[in-house]
């Protein structure tokens, strides 16, 4: 690394540009999303070529009926494409078992959503240790991990809480460490700020930042700028189309490059 | 104004050398808005002709110490308690750029919001980026101030993507009701000789 820094010159200048783009968490190639057939087709999205590395932040913008959500929910395997390539974590989607499938969704992908869909017969703790429970992990370690994600999001004490004993940051944040625990690296998140105050909506942006910053891959959707502003790189959707993004995060290695 | 009554705050708690008057406004607004020492002592010099301030006695080196006068502590309870009129606001040049983007034949309006919105929102992650850097709940009240002034930006970046987004939306509803079910009437004198000669 240090080798690279100090002689950024021609010889170094292709592995320079390797260390610039990690490794893709999430890789999205040409994918299109048609609904419906003859005169009630509508492309939900056209050919978009996205990718989220480890570590990265990218939020996606656009009017609604853009193709934010349906964006969203191909990169998490909930919805197949009408073409393109989806990869994540090296995984081919279109080439998977329904079983391969539900197996990664659960392994590698966390999910946030507006409602906070936390299951309210279950306290905090079992609700995070749920997935981990679901992918034939043990109770008392699935419950070890639960108690860590609970702690990295701040809210360690109310494990043997229930969600109707929450308020809607606290179960907003229970639902977050859901969608972390077990070391899952890529992070999707639908307006995770939804209903919440703006204090606590910038409390799930500085956890989402976090967990970017500790390596994970993080892809959401929202309307809101102040959030949208978290992210490493902001991509705008209009008519189902990418027309735009703000440039990536500059790394040491991009600066040598561009001088 | 702002200079002028900025100054005249910091003299409300009590006295202080010009140099010093730099050095607060600054650090109360974290640098946002750079005074040059000239600046200071030109303000100064107004606010000691009108009797908003005076002159105190000076340091060895000459420099003096300045003090706020009654009528300056009245002047600065007024400037608390006035609002802000929009009217004393420069003019915005987005708005203007946008009105004429709107009226100028052959000028894509959503491609002048896209690239605004774009410019926008990454000065909105640069202003993000000094919060997630800053403590959350500072100490020091110079420290509390700059976040305030750095909230006020973010608000206005926040407020004019908003304000983008609404004139794409407005944009792109006039062009729906809009589109004329004819072509544009160009071809019709041609037809006229046609029909005279009927």
């Amino acid at each position: 690394m240090s080798g690279t820094a100090r002689g950024g010159t021609a010889p170094h200048a292709p592995r320079a540009a390797q260390e610039a783009s990690p490794k893709s968490v999430l890789a999205m190639t040409g994918v299109s999303r048609d609904h419906g057939t003859g005169a009630g087709l509508v492309h939900a999205l056209r050919e978009v070529s996205l990718s989220v590395a480890a570590g990265e932040f990218v939020a996606v913008m656009g009017p609604s009926g853009s193709g934010k959500s349906t964006l969203l929910t191909l990169a998490g395997g909930l919805d197949t494409p009408t073409a393109g390539r989806i990869v994540v974590e090296d995984a081919d989607l279109g080439t998977l078992s329904r079983a391969g499938l539900a197996g990664l969704r659960r392994r590698h992908i966390g999910y946030v959503f507006q409602d906070l869909n936390l299951v309210p017969g279950l306290t905090a703790a079992e609700n995070v240790m749920l997935p981990r429970e679901l992918d034939g992990v043990r109770a008392r370690q699935a419950r070890r991990e639960a108690v860590m994600a609970l702690r990295e999001v701040g809210v360690a004490e109310l494990a043997d809480r229930f969600p109707e004993d929450m308020s809607g940051g606290q179960q907003q944040r229970v639902a977050i460490a859901r969608a972390l625990v077990g070391d899952r690296r890529l992070v999707l998140a639908d307006e995770p700020t939804g209903a919440l105050d703006s204090r606590t909506g910038e409390d799930v942006m500085r956890i989402l930042r976090a967990r970017c910053d500790a390596g994970a891959a993080c892809l959401m959707v929202t309307h809101e700028s102040r959030h949208a502003a978290w992210a490493d790189r902001v991509v705008f959707l209009r008519d189902g189309r990418l027309v735009d993004a703000t440039a990536p995060r500059p790394t040491p290695e991009s600066l040598l490059e561009r001088s | 104004m702002s200079i002028r009554h900025g100054l005249l705050a910091l003299l409300s708690q009590g006295p202080r050398y010009g140099y010093q008057l730099r050095a607060d406004f600054e650090s109360s607004t974290g640098a946002t808005w750079p005074l040059n020492i000239g600046q200071v002592y030109s303000t100064l010099s107004r606010l000691e002709r009108d009797e908003m301030v005076t002159r105190v006695g000076a340091d060895e080196e000459g420099r003096f110490v300045y003090r706020i006068t009654p009528a300056g502590e009245a002047d600065v309870r007024a400037w608390f308690a006035t609002p802000v009129a929009r009217a004393d606001r420069p003019r915005d040049e987005l708005a203007i750029k946008l009105a004429m983007a709107v009226t100028t034949p052959g000028v894509d309006v959503r491609e002048v919001v896209q690239t605004q919105r774009t410019a926008t929102l990454r000065g909105l992650q640069d202003l993000t980026r000094l919060k997630a850097d800053a403590p959350r709940a500072p100490g020091d009240p110079a420290e509390r101030a700059w976040l305030l002034v750095l909230e006020s930006m973010i608000f206005q970046a926040e407020a004019e993507v908003r304000w983008l987004d609404h004139c794409e939306a407005f944009v792109v509803r006039e062009q729906t009701s809009a589109t004329p079910p004819a072509p544009a009437p160009a071809p019709a004198p041609a037809e006229q000789p046609k029909e005279s000669r009927r």
